[in-house]
């Protein structure tokens, strides 16, 4: 139990909360325009990224935040030359992403770096810096959304009638894939590259169970991502589980409970 | 090359000798067209004939080869009044998962303006409600878009597409996928929005009958394998009259009362 009342739990709790908003509003969107996948594709090429910034230096985050950007344009640019083929671009970027990765870990050796730790989560070791910048992230997400919320409502609900409108479709396209990428490579501490596209997609997921209106899903995916986050980390602490895995089977378990309750509603109505 | 009849209207849409190829293949060459006010034009081609490129052009997601397409005069890279057009999509583009209430969708119509995590003005809301009215369904409001049949989808397609009073709608096969009495009262719906209000229309269809029984037999004009067919709207309106106008909130009543003097 003390380990909760330790910094580096405390730290991790704080980190947990912003990127607990960040992530499941961020994923809505993709889940809701069919880009699940994009998240994981990222995450890969982040844990690539983090990989290379420890073999050249301490820089994990900075190249983390590079390598899923420069992914990103990647797929527009992939997704372009194979127009209805587009999951392709996200195959090839993610193989090419691990193909780096293993090649970076060969590389640190010397450095004696664990992997384990870019894959499933660090939270041991957040410092304020990596706190500051989930804030300055969380904030930058929050604001960007908060303004622009019915732009994104009508680019994902109907990307032709959003272009007649006279929304700069190809700007959006670039802003959600940059805050994706600028979210990932938050949360890759917390939760580790391999399981960070849960944490994007498993809010949506229950939230397409749940809402009736697009207000109610952008509500709901918070919630179900701040309880996931708040409980694995605390089930994590006391009985000394890895954070990440915990958060996403925290996740996983809400999403079976609220298929059991609605199963059981329609059943008992 | 001109369609319109009546001079006094202005340009609405002017297409100038625009050709598109696709991937070496021309898909339209040295078309060009001229929608004045208050024209309907039908736009009518098989499978392939480019009609949908064309309308695509025109809302400018495509960019011509070559030639220039311009929109209340100006050139559609210039064009910023996006809030005069009301589009209505074809409807098996939607998601029957996808979380939004008709309210949310009328609303999204609106999306020019900026606001902070949806908030709308009372005069949005106000907006929404009169489009819904209009349309007939104001009592499905808050209902989740996919849960309404295909027609009752299409007319929350068509109030979003009211909500900004446009100058001009344009319409993408509008009826695609929807029984023939539904389609019967859509099209009455236009066919009265077009005889009594001051708006323009687009309409891509391969629906033979209503184009024929509203905008003639024989097509106005062809290009390639495009078929144009048109009806003014202006016997019924003195063209100096300005305010030819109404409000959405009036519609439904006037469209109620025209049916029952048939």
């Amino acid at each position: 139990m003390d380990i909760i009342f330790s910094g580096f739990f405390q730290r991790a709790l704080l980190g947990g909360v912003m990127i607990g908003i960040t992530a499941p509003l961020i994923g809505i969107f993709l889940v809701l325009r069919r880009l699940s996948m994009i998240g994981d594709t990222l995450s890969h090429a982040a844990i690539a990224g983090v990989a290379l910034g420890f073999v050249i230096g301490d820089f994990p985050i900075i190249f983390g935040l590079l390598f899923s950007l420069l992914a990103s344009f990647a797929i527009e640019k992939l997704r372009k030359s194979y127009k209805s083929y587009a999951e392709l671009s996200l195959a090839i970027i993610m193989s090419g992403s691990i193909a780096l990765a293993s090649i970076f870990f060969t590389l640190g050796r010397d450095l004696s770096m664990d992997a384990n730790s870019f894959l499933f989560g660090f939270i041991y070791t957040l410092t304020a810096t990596d706190l500051w910048a989930m804030f300055a992230v969380t904030v930058a997400v929050l604001i960007i959304v908060g303004r622009h919320l019915h732009g994104l409502f009508l680019i994902t609900f109907d990307e032709e009638a959003a272009s007649v409108s006279g929304l700069p479709v190809s700007y959006y396209n670039v802003m959600i894939s940059v805050l994706t990428a600028l979210v990932i490579s938050i949360s890759i501490k917390i939760v580790g590259g391999l399981l960070v596209s849960a944490l994007l997609t498993i809010p949506a997921a229950c939230s397409l169970l749940l809402a009736r209106s697009f207000k109610q899903s952008i509500i709901t995916v918070v919630i179900v991502g701040e309880l996931a986050v708040i409980a694995g980390l605390l089930i994590a602490g006391v009985w000394n589980l890895a954070a990440g895995g915990t958060i996403v089977l925290v996740l996983i378990a809400m999403l079976l409970l609220i298929l059991l309750g609605r199963n059981i509603v329609s059943r008992v109505a | 090359m001109s369609i319109g009849t009546a001079d006094c209207h202005r340009d609405v849409i002017t297409v100038d000798s625009v050709s598109f190829s696709y991937q070496q293949k021309n898909v339209l060459s040295n078309v060009s067209f001229n929608v004045k006010e208050r024209d309907f034009i039908g736009l009518i081609g098989t499978n392939g004939a480019g009609k949908t490129t064309m309308l695509r052009m025109i809302v400018g997601l495509l960019k011509p080869t070559s030639g220039e397409i311009r929109i209340f005069g100006e050139p559609i890279s210039q064009f910023k009044e996006w809030n005069r057009i009301g589009y209505v999509p074809q409807k098996n583009a939607l998601n029957p998962l996808f979380p939004a209430t008709v309210k949310e969708v009328v609303l999204s119509g609106l999306v020019g303006k900026r606001k902070w995590f949806g908030a709308h003005s009372r005069e949005d809301y106000n907006k929404c409600d009169d489009a819904l009215m209009a349309m007939g369904v104001e009592d499905l409001a808050d209902k989740r878009i996919g849960q309404l049949s295909g027609g009752q989808q299409q007319r929350v397609f068509l109030a979003r597409a009211l909500i900004n009073n446009p100058s001009l709608l344009i319409l993408d096969e509008p009826t695609v996928g929807i029984d023939h009495e539904t389609q019967e009262s859509f099209f009455h719906m236009i066919k009265h929005m077009h005889q009594h209000h001051n708006m323009t229309f687009l309409m891509v269809s391969h629906d033979m009958e209503m184009i024929k029984g509203y905008l003639g037999e024989q097509p106005a004009s062809t290009a390639g394998k495009l078929n144009f067919y048109i009806r003014h709207s202006h016997e019924t309106q003195d063209c100096v009259e300005q305010n030819l106008a109404h409000s959405l909130k009036h519609l439904r009543a006037q469209m109620a009362s025209a049916k029952e003097g048939k």
